[in-house]
This record gives structure tokens, sequence and C-alpha cells, in this order.
């Protein structure tokens, strides 16, 4: 019956979680900058992404038909050179854009309520976990999310993607995923546990700097910028504070029409903790 | 003479009838099953074989096979699982709803219609099941003491479908058990063998005395009353699946009642094919009357053009709203790759019951036997076109697609048919599929108590036919 009581105990917890939502109680609060005009779109941050997270390898025909499992996409988009008016036209913006996309690691996440098994849940550190062993996969979290961010196990990878001697390759850090189970992007999680273990046993606060994530560690441009944005000597939350990025908004105001930075979908109010900076221009 | 049998043509049911023949009748349809039957029930379970089989193919490889990919998450199963709760709207319709308002002409047909609530559940329960990725660990989300000290997450859609569904399910079927007891009760009396143990036990003693009718009313009531606020919020809640969520085009707040008006009108076609057939087949045709399939056709008429009503109150409030992406959608949805099936929904669903407005139509079943199933198709398809074609074109545009569902959903889907129709067809045969307490009630009515059938008394001025039968009559023996 602990059970029971624990649920009724915790009930004014449940109650306050569903009324305030958001980022007050946070240990840490990850967050990311990708700045778009250093990113060149050369798909490293996404091999990297595949390496450290194990994720699957599905093969050209699979990846065809939706079913890939690139936790981190880069998008490209190309400007219509038909679009808009002469004066953007003669930018110098013109042309190709790349966006790295992953998970936007929601505060107010569209994929946590829908969850029938409570698998996509917050995390004290603001990270949105999946808990693939609770995961039922009844794929209501990947249709909830605007940014289509979260990625399905439609088939039973291993033997496919890691045949006998590359299954030694994976990162042991991390568990491989079986079908019928649905995963996305973590922050790399694992490398976020073993800096707070690390730090915890040193005695002392996790720094900034102390790890990165894999992207972050394999982008040639230095397009990528993560760190704790509760704290404000870290690089990401000076970014931040910089281009006047701000939580708890659904429009990004903007003192100088110079600065960059906003947040996707912001409308939405889902609260992402990634910030592209990017001018954004109506065409 | 012919004026006669129109007079009794515009009749619910003829009033002289006899109550041992009412009796013979049904139970004779529960007898002798012919060839044919066989053969329905070969194809049932060829059908249902063949969803079991994709079943299990996909329980061993995954959820691939089905073609689901990363923009459409749900597809089939899902637009088919709404689908079917549909169907199952309308035997509650009938029997509980016009149960309350004293209509009485439901009596005849309001059996089978619940035996179809009931499967049409049975069918749909099976899709939210099947279409999880881990099926094996289904139980997840149901709250219950276990050792994993974890809670379903409440706040969840896909857990009120669980509890409403449940809920409904067994509401249904003890609906449809009680309300069969005294039937049962004359099964027993007239059966050998297996049988008569089998309605032995589940008359449960019913001798018909005074008390026992009693009881039995206020139960049948209490359900009644019971059943109407579930069967709206079990629709209600599975409108909830996608109003609750942020995408374009499920993020209506008109979903709950378009859905429940929906479900009524899909239940009312089906309910119209079934009537067809089994007035057919089980030349019910004095108890199945045509006035009674009239009376059905202007119900599915009506319950049609609220649901086209609030069809065009969701095109509007989108298309004079400011949700940009749910526009697209829309826009998409009347000339993108869906269009064909978009616009055959609209067609099928809003066009086509025009032709229930004639009254030549409304009388003709081998006419709307074929209007019916395409009323139905076009509900299949509105319930498609409600999953498919935001999952295609959602918030982002990196991620468009437009899918085709894999052999094994179809399977899957097919195999549902089969399903139902083979728990229809056992319960045709085991159990009285017209209720034949309420049917000799009906006739007692008629012939006993004062009745007024407006349509009747038209029929009668039109026609000039003097009153074949006064507004109060004495009592005569029985």
């Amino acid at each position: 019956m602990s059970l029971v009581r624990n649920f009724i105990e915790d009930w004014s917890r449940y109650r306050r979680s569903i009324n305030e939502g958001g980022f007050h109680e946070y240990e840490h609060m990850w967050g990311m900058v990708i700045d778009l005009d250093k990113c060149t779109g050369c798909n490293a941050c996404s091999v990297a992404c595949y390496a450290e997270n194990n994720l699957a390898v599905v093969g050209e025909e699979k990846f065809e038909s939706g079913q890939g499992m690139h936790w981190l996409r880069v998008e490209r988009y190309w400007d219509e050179p038909n679009i808009g008016n002469e004066r953007v036209r003669d930018t110098q913006e013109h042309g190709g854009s790349f966006m790295p996309m992953m998970c936007q690691q929601c505060n107010s996440a569209t994929c946590e309520p829908v969850c029938p098994v409570a698998a996509a849940y917050h995390t004290p550190d603001g990270l949105n976990a999946q808990i693939y062993n609770r995961c039922v996969g009844s794929r209501y979290c990947a249709n909830n999310c605007p940014y289509r961010l979260r990625y399905f196990n439609f088939y039973s990878y291993y033997e496919d993607s890691w045949p006998s001697p590359l299954d030694m390759q994976l990162n042991p850090d991390i568990t491989v995923r079986d079908k019928g189970v649905m995963e996305k992007c973590t922050f790399c999680v694992q490398r976020i546990r073993s800096a707070k273990n690390t730090a915890k046993m040193e005695n002392r606060e996790v720094a900034d700097g102390d790890f990165q994530t894999a992207c972050q560690q394999t982008c040639p441009t230095t397009a990528i910028v993560f760190g704790d944005l509760l704290d404000h000597d870290s690089e990401v939350h000076k970014l931040w504070h910089k281009f006047q990025t701000k939580l708890g908004t659904t429009k990004q105001k903007k003192d100088n029409p110079e600065l960059r930075g906003y947040r996707l979908y912001e409308q939405l109010n889902t609260e992402p903790s990634v910030t592209y900076l990017e001018r954004v221009r109506d065409v | 003479m012919a004026e006669e049998t129109t007079t009794i043509a515009a009749k619910d049911i003829d009033e002289k009838i006899a109550w041992a023949k009412i009796n013979s009748d049904v139970l004779r349809s529960m007898e002798n099953p012919r060839m044919g039957y066989w053969l329905a029930i070969g194809v049932s379970i060829a059908m249902l074989m063949v969803g079991i089989y994709s079943e299990v193919y996909q329980y061993n490889t995954g959820m691939g096979p089905a073609n689901l990919n990363n923009p459409h998450m749900w597809d089939l199963y899902i637009s088919t699982f709404v689908f079917w709760i549909g169907m199952s709207h309308s035997g509650t319709l009938l029997s509980a709803i016009l149960h309350l308002f004293h209509a009485d002409w439901r009596k005849p047909i309001y059996r089978f219609a619940e035996a179809m609530t009931t499967f049409s559940l049975m069918t749909a329960l099976i899709f939210p099941i099947i279409h999880l990725g881990r099926v094996w660990n289904m139980h997840w989300v149901i709250p219950y003491y276990s050792d994993r000290g974890i809670w379903p997450n409440f706040r969840s859609p896909l857990v009120w479908d669980a509890f409403a569904i449940t809920a409904y399910l067994t509401a249904s079927v003890l609906f449809l058990y009680i309300g069969m007891i005294p039937d049962l009760a004359i099964c027993r009396d007239n059966a050998v063998g297996w049988r008569r143990r089998l309605y032995t036990f589940m008359s449960i003693g019913w001798r018909g005395d005074d008390r026992q009718w009693r009881n039995f009313r206020k139960t049948y009531l209490l359900m009644a009353c019971f059943l109407i606020p579930l069967a709206v919020s079990v629709h209600s809640i599975v409108a909830a699946d996608f109003a609750m969520a942020i995408m374009p085009g499920w993020h209506v707040t008109s979903f709950p009642p378009y859905f429940v008006a929906g479900a009524l009108y899909s239940g009312c076609a089906a309910i119209i094919t079934l009537f067809v057939l089994l007035r057919y087949f089980f030349k019910f045709e004095q108890y199945m009357t045509l006035p009674i399939l009239e009376k059905t056709c202007k119900l599915t008429f009506a319950i049609a053009m609220v649901w086209s009503y609030l069809n065009l109150i969701e095109f509007a409030s989108v298309w004079y709203g400011h949700d940009i992406p749910a526009k697209e959608v829309l826009i998409a949805k009347f000339s993108g790759p869906y269009s064909p099936f978009f616009l055959g929904m609209l067609f099928c669903g809003s066009v086509l019951p025009f032709t229930l407005a004639f009254k030549k139509i409304r009388r003709s079943p081998w006419l709307l036997l074929p209007i019916s199933i395409f009323l139905n198709v076009g509900m299949w398809l509105e319930r498609y076109m409600i999953v498919a074609p935001t999952l295609s074109l959602s918030h982002h545009p990196w991620t468009w697609d437009v899918m085709w569902p894999g052999w094994v959903e179809w399977g899957i889907v097919f195999g549902s048919f089969g399903w139902f129709g083979l728990l229809f067809l056992i319960f045709v045969k085991v159990f009285p599929s017209v209720s034949m307490y309420e049917v000799k009630e009906m006739v007692y009515h008629r012939r006993r108590v004062i009745f007024e059938d407006a349509e009747l008394r038209a029929h009668e001025v039109k026609t000039g036919a003097s009153g074949a039968q006064p507004l109060t009559s004495t009592p005569e023996g029985s």
C-alpha cells in the first residue's frame, strides 16, 4: 500500500507540476546555442551522434521511407531565388542554409503529458528524458512533437546495424534500444551523468566546460555551444544573455534588430532550451 | 385488399400478430443454419486469419512493415479504431436514448444494434493494443499495484481511453445481457441439449413474475441512464486523443461533439445495413418493417446533417482563425494528395445522405444497402482524413511527407472486419436477434393503450382510409 500512500502524499506535488510547470526548481538547466551563421552543414555532428549514442544505421531503403534514426539531423534549405523583394535578394544571406535539429528539450514539452506510461518525463536537470524500458511504443509523443524529433525503433536493428566485430564499437554507457521503443536526443545524458559523478567525487559543482556533448565536441566551426543556463558564468548563459533570448515568452523581443537568436516554434509555448542564432527576416 | 396492405405498410408493426408467432419466428431464426451461413462464417474466419497472420508478423518484426515512418506514427490503426468505436454508438442511441424518449419503434431492431455495439467495441479494443510498439507491455497503461512502483500518466488521453473503453465495453455487455434475460427464458423453455443448459444458466431463474419484471424495468432504466453519458464521454475521450494534441488539424475544440455526431452517424448507417441483411436472411419482414426502416433513415439523415454542420464549423473556424499550419492542412485536404479521399468523404458523408430525403429510397431496402455501406465508407474516410493529413503536414515543413499504409496495416484492418463478422454471425444464431418480449410489448401497446401514430394518421388522411385502428380500443382477450 505504500504505493497508494506515496501517491496521496505526493498529490500536492502532482498538482503543482501540472499547474505551474516550467523551470524554477531545476538543479541545472542544460541549454544550447547553435550559431547557424557558423554552420557549414558538414554533418559531422550527426555522425558524432550516431557514434556516441549507438544509433542504428537502418540502411538506405528504410531511411528513404522515413524510418531513419538520426537523432541529430542537419536540414538543408535552399533560398528560392524568386522569393522576396529586391533588397533581400541582394544580401549575402542569399543561398543555402543549414539547420542542425536535435530534440529541443522543451521545458513545457508536448510529448510529456501525452505519454500513457510516463516514459517521457522531465528530469530535475531540465532535460526531457525518455525512459526506454518504460516505453510501450504508443508513439503519441512523436505525433505530438511539433519538431518531429522523436524516432521510433520500427525494427530490431541490432543484428543488421552492428554485425559481429562492429558491436565492439558500441558505447557501453548507453543502451542499444530494441524494437518498439521511442528514442530521441538526450543532450548526451551519459556524459552529463559522468561529469556530475566526477564533480561529486571531487566535492564540487559541475563547472562549465567539464564535458561537451558529442555534437559540440565534433563541430569544426564551434557552432554548437552547450552548458548550464542556471550557471551565470557559463558560455551558453552569456550567449543567451547577449542575444537577449528569454525563457517564458512566446516571442523574442530584441532591443537591437541586429541581435540574432530565436527558438523554434515559440508561438506554441513549448519553451525549447535550444536557441538558434540567425537573423529572422520576413520575405 | 390493396388498401389494407397499404395501411399495414404505414404501420410500424401489425398489431394483430399473435404472440406465439413472434416466439416461433424469432426462435426459428436461431435454428438450422443454412449453407450460406456456414459460408459466411468461413469467409469471416478466413479474413480473421489474414489479420492474425499480419499481427503475428508485426509482433515478431516490429512496426516497420506497417510502413509507418517518422511523421506518420499513427495511421490506419488509429483511424480504424475510431471507426469501430464510432460504430458502437448506435446501439446505445437506439436502445438507451430512444428508450428514454419512449420511441417504441426501436423495439424490434434494438437487439442487433446493441450486439453490434458490443462487438464493434470488442473490435475497436484490438486496435489501440496492436498499434503499440511493445504489445507485451500493454498492461502498463492500466493502474494496478505493481512491483514497478509507478502509475500510468493520468494526464495522457490514451490512459483515459483505456478507462473509457473498458468501462463502456463492460456497461454495454451488461446492458445487452440484461435486456436479453426475458428472451433467454423463452429460449430456455423451447430448447434442448447444450442450448438448454446455456440458456438456463444465462436466464438466471427468470420466471416472469411481477417482482422480477419490476426489478427488471428498474435495472434496465438505470442502465440506460448510465449508458448515455458513458457513450458520449467515450467518444469525447477518443476525440481528446486528437484535440489534446498540439498538431494542426487536431487541436480543434469542436472535436468531441464532432466525433460523437460522426459516431452516431456511422452507427446508424451500419444499423441500416444489418437491418436490410437480417430482414432478408431471417425473413423478419413482419418485425423489421419498412416504416421502422424509414424512421431509422430519417434519424440517419438528421444526424448526417448535424455531422455536416459540425464539419462546416470546423472548416470555418480554421479558415477564419489565425492558426496558419491548421489552415495549410485544411487547404491540403481539399487540394493536396489526400484530396480524392477528402472529397470522397465529403461526398459520401454530406451529399449521399440527401438520397434519404426521398420516401421511395427510404422504403427500398436494396437501395439502402449500398447507400448505407457508402455512408460508412465515407465515415471511415473521415477518420482516415483526421489522422493522416495532419501527420503528413504538421508544423515542421522539413518533415512533410505522404505515405501509403503497408500490407500489415491493411491485413489487420481487413481482419478486423472478419472478427466483427464472426462475432455477429455467432450471436445471431445463439441469441435472439429480435427482442421477443419488447415486440410483444409494442404490439400490446398498439392494441390497448392510447397510441398516436402521426404517420399512420397522415397516411389515412391522405388515402381517406377510415380508421383502421381507433385511437382507443376496448380491451380484448389475449
